[in-house]
């Protein structure tokens, strides 16, 4: 009689009804489920930027020739830069110093003699704190040089040289050129992390310290319903959040969306699956919450915020720390999303991340299941 | 008194051997993890070709990719119609597209275009990869050209010579690695004796709620600083990132962080009815303090509202400081600046845990 379809689908119903009393019940566990997710949409959709705006150089200009005011005219055409120019390198060095300028440009007073002789020399200084930045700065002024020698001989009526090999780049996937636009995709994936692993494997950590589900182990509910109600129960956690993701993407950041939302959210439900799987693991092994907490933080949220692609990008690791990267599943989904989001539905990473993502649920939720034994130790 | 309450609070977390573990062995774990992975510099861009020139000039510009050792082929592709599968599957991070005419208009014209196709899944990478190109071309021109060559730009980039991300993310991580434990462990100090029972008996002793909160706090702050030390060793000897500033700033001002740390921990702490409760709060409260700091994403590209509310952040402050520190050599009377909105932090909460202690509604 127990173990009838209809036993089965009761006491599932029952337990499911449980979890989800005590998940309402607590505020603290809406704060996560709900209030950091909508946190870090805005935090990542309207605070966070890697695009240079606004680099602020400081050109020192020793010099008072129309050559040396080009170099400044072309530099001041740039939309990435604040420009201010002072009279003398002492000035312009108080400033770096003071962290008012990020890089300051030097052109000495002997500036046109040598640019007409052909041998001129700048000197830039960077702020090394921030080497994004840095590093745009030095191809702005590298540029604007190009452009001002062009002038220089223009003003001299000499015949201008060849301009040689122009680069004309396309920037596919993403033409706004617009950091937000991975961010966000990226973010379905460290909310879902953050609910799947992080929210479950405390939550049922609890139960295991307080001893909850010692006393659920004397009813006739089995370890594979105790499972399932919380798989549940999270599961749609995990889906709202999605759900406010997407309507965020589309409402607020207008992220584009190229590819298909149906496989999307197959994707998603399957990288769910894989995400609880870790915090009942976790949970599992660890069996109290400070433990439960610090390795879900540690194992699932930092990883996937830090090792994924998702802020640093996997081509630039060093090939032991992007091996580590692919062994997380997280990495697999991250790059599901951003294609499917950014540049299509190409079948073979959709397919080949879909099947990684599969493997790995069903393993995961095996070794919970024999995990979560009926045991009292 | 005071000792007492210390001794009993270093025990509560240092008894178990697997919290020992905890506490260090993350930190070391991480050092290492984000000194090596988290960078933006592009070493390694994989690379395909269309080159339906296939003449001299071409092969001559392709050989200058190879030879910086950052660009490697992975594919030579016969048609442009080729280029979607190779950057849609990821394989190549861009493609250089050489049209039939290439070469015949670099000799009879003096110019010709050079169509890059850069895959914009990840647009800051895209944009360091295409800013290589463009690096790479203008010397190529140059060495082609015979009259008016642009001004040589002499570059030198101060406290961080070869501009890796490593230096300065690394200094940044001593203040960032122990807070989040250490918030962690102050947030649940009094959770857990409130769950089991155990702070309303602390409260019916002698012992005052700030002797109580101070007792609670010094240990929190030991251990962090051990963390912060564990970090800064493996900076220093490890990435062999030379410490310009002197060690004894550095610890004067992850000092003040870390008393800052403690005290908003211990205000969750106060503020919450159990453990679960405790670790979600400090978790909410730490996400946006990590991600608002300046750690990955400069504080500058933040829109001004955002900016306006990191002056909150004491991790902001502490990562501007241990980077002028350590990196730039700055002494403590030129970064006093960051010390205010430190101390505003712990000057504000740690009294209320001390007054939350007794006066939490529950």
């Amino acid at each position: 009689m127990i173990g009838t379809a209809r036993a089965f689908r009761q006491r599932l119903f029952a337990l499911i009804k449980k979890e989800f009393r005590q998940l309402l019940r607590d505020r603290s566990n809406l704060l996560i489920g709900i209030g950091l997710p909508i946190v870090l949409i805005l935090i990542f959709g309207y605070g966070l930027s890697l695009d240079v705006r606004d680099a602020r150089l400081v050109v020192a200009l020793e010099d008072a020739s129309p050559a040396a005011h080009d170099v400044v005219a072309s530099l001041e055409g740039s939309t990435y830069m604040k420009v201010s120019v002072v009279r003398s390198a002492a000035e312009a060095r108080r400033r770096m110093d003071a962290h008012q300028a990020d890089a300051m440009l030097y052109l000495r007073s002997d500036f046109a003699r040598h640019a007409a002789a052909g041998d001129a020399k700048v000197q830039l200084l960077l702020h090394g704190d921030d080497p994004i930045r840095t590093a745009s700065i030095r191809g702005y002024v590298e540029d604007a040089m190009a452009v001002a020698e062009q002038k220089r001989l223009d003003r001299r009526g000499k015949p201008a040289p060849e301009a040689g090999v122009v680069v004309v780049d396309r920037m596919w996937f993403n033409y706004a050129n617009n950091s937000t636009w991975y961010l966000v995709p990226g973010l379905i994936v460290l909310i879902m992390t953050l609910i799947g692993s992080f929210l479950t494997a405390l939550v049922m950590a609890r139960e295991w310290e307080r001893g909850t589900l010692e006393a659920l182990f004397v009813t006739p509910v089995r370890p594979m319903e105790i499972l399932l109600a919380k798989i549940v129960t999270y599961f749609v956690v995990g889906l709202a959040g999605l759900g406010m993701c997407l309507l965020a993407a589309k409402l607020l950041f207008g992220v584009p969306m190229q590819g298909s939302l149906l496989v999307l959210l197959i994707a998603s439900m399957l990288y769910m699956a894989v995400a609880l799987g870790v915090g009942l693991l976790i949970s599992a092994f660890t069996k109290n919450q400070f433990m439960a907490s610090q390795v879900a933080i540690l194992a699932s949220f930092m990883p996937t915020l830090m090792l994924t692609g998702f802020v640093f990008d996997l081509h630039n690791v060093p090939q032991a720390v992007s091996v580590a990267g692919h062994l997380l599943p997280a990495t697999y989904f991250m790059e599901l999303v951003k294609t499917v989001f950014l540049a299509g539905t190409y079948w073979p990473v959709v397919l080949k991340d879909c099947a990684i993502l599969a493997l790995y649920a069903v393993v995961l939720l095996v070794l919970s299941r024999v995990a979560t034994r009926k045991r009292l130790d | 008194m005071l000792l007492n309450l210390c001794r009993k609070e270093f025990l509560v977390a240092l008894t178990d051997p697997a919290s020992r573990v905890i506490l260090v062995a993350p930190v070391i774990l991480q050092s290492l993890l984000f000194g090596y992975g988290a960078t933006f510099d592009l070493n390694d861009v994989p690379y395909a070709v269309v080159d339906q020139s296939r003449g001299e000039q071409s092969a001559q510009l392709l050989a200058r990719l190879d030879g910086t050792g950052k660009f490697h082929r992975v594919a030579t592709l016969h048609s442009p119609a080729q280029i979607a599968d190779v950057i849609d599957s990821g394989q190549a991070l861009l493609v250089l597209h050489f049209a039939t005419d290439f070469d015949s208009r670099l000799s009879s014209q003096g110019t010709a275009p050079l169509q890059v196709v850069l895959d914009g899944r990840n647009s800051t990478t895209a944009g360091s990869a295409a800013a290589q190109i463009r690096a790479v071309v203008t010397r190529f021109n140059a060495s082609r050209r015979t009259s008016g060559v642009p001004v040589a730009v002499e570059t030198r980039a101060w406290f961080n010579p070869n501009l890796e991300t490593r230096w300065s993310i690394l200094p940044a991580l001593t203040a960032s690695l122990s807070m989040i434990q250490v918030m962690l462990l102050a947030a649940l100090s009094v959770a857990r004796e409130r769950e089991q029972g155990t702070f309303d008996q602390l409260l019916v002793t002698p012992a005052t709620p700030s002797q109580i909160m101070i007792g609670k706090a010094i240990p929190a702050i030991v251990i962090g600083l051990i963390q912060s030390a564990i970090v800064v060793l493996i900076a220093v000897f490890w990435f062999r990132i030379p410490m310009a500033g002197s060690m004894a700033s550095l610890a004067v001002g992850l000092l003040v962080f870390t008393i800052a740390v403690v005290g908003i921990g211990l205000s969750i702490s106060a503020l919450s009815a159990n453990m679960q409760q405790a670790t979600l709060y400090a978790f909410v409260t730490l996400v946006p303090l990590v991600l608002l700091s300046g750690l990955a994403t400069p504080v500058r590209n933040m829109p001004e509202g955002f900016q306006i509310a990191t002056y909150a952040n004491p991790l902001r402050f502490a990562i501007d400081l241990a980077r002028r520190v350590y990196l730039e050599g700055a002494t403590l009377s030129q970064v006093w600046h960051d010390f205010i909105p430190m101390a505003c932090v712990a000057v504000l909460t740690l009294p209320l845990a001390a007054w939350l202690f007794r006066h939490r509604l529950v």
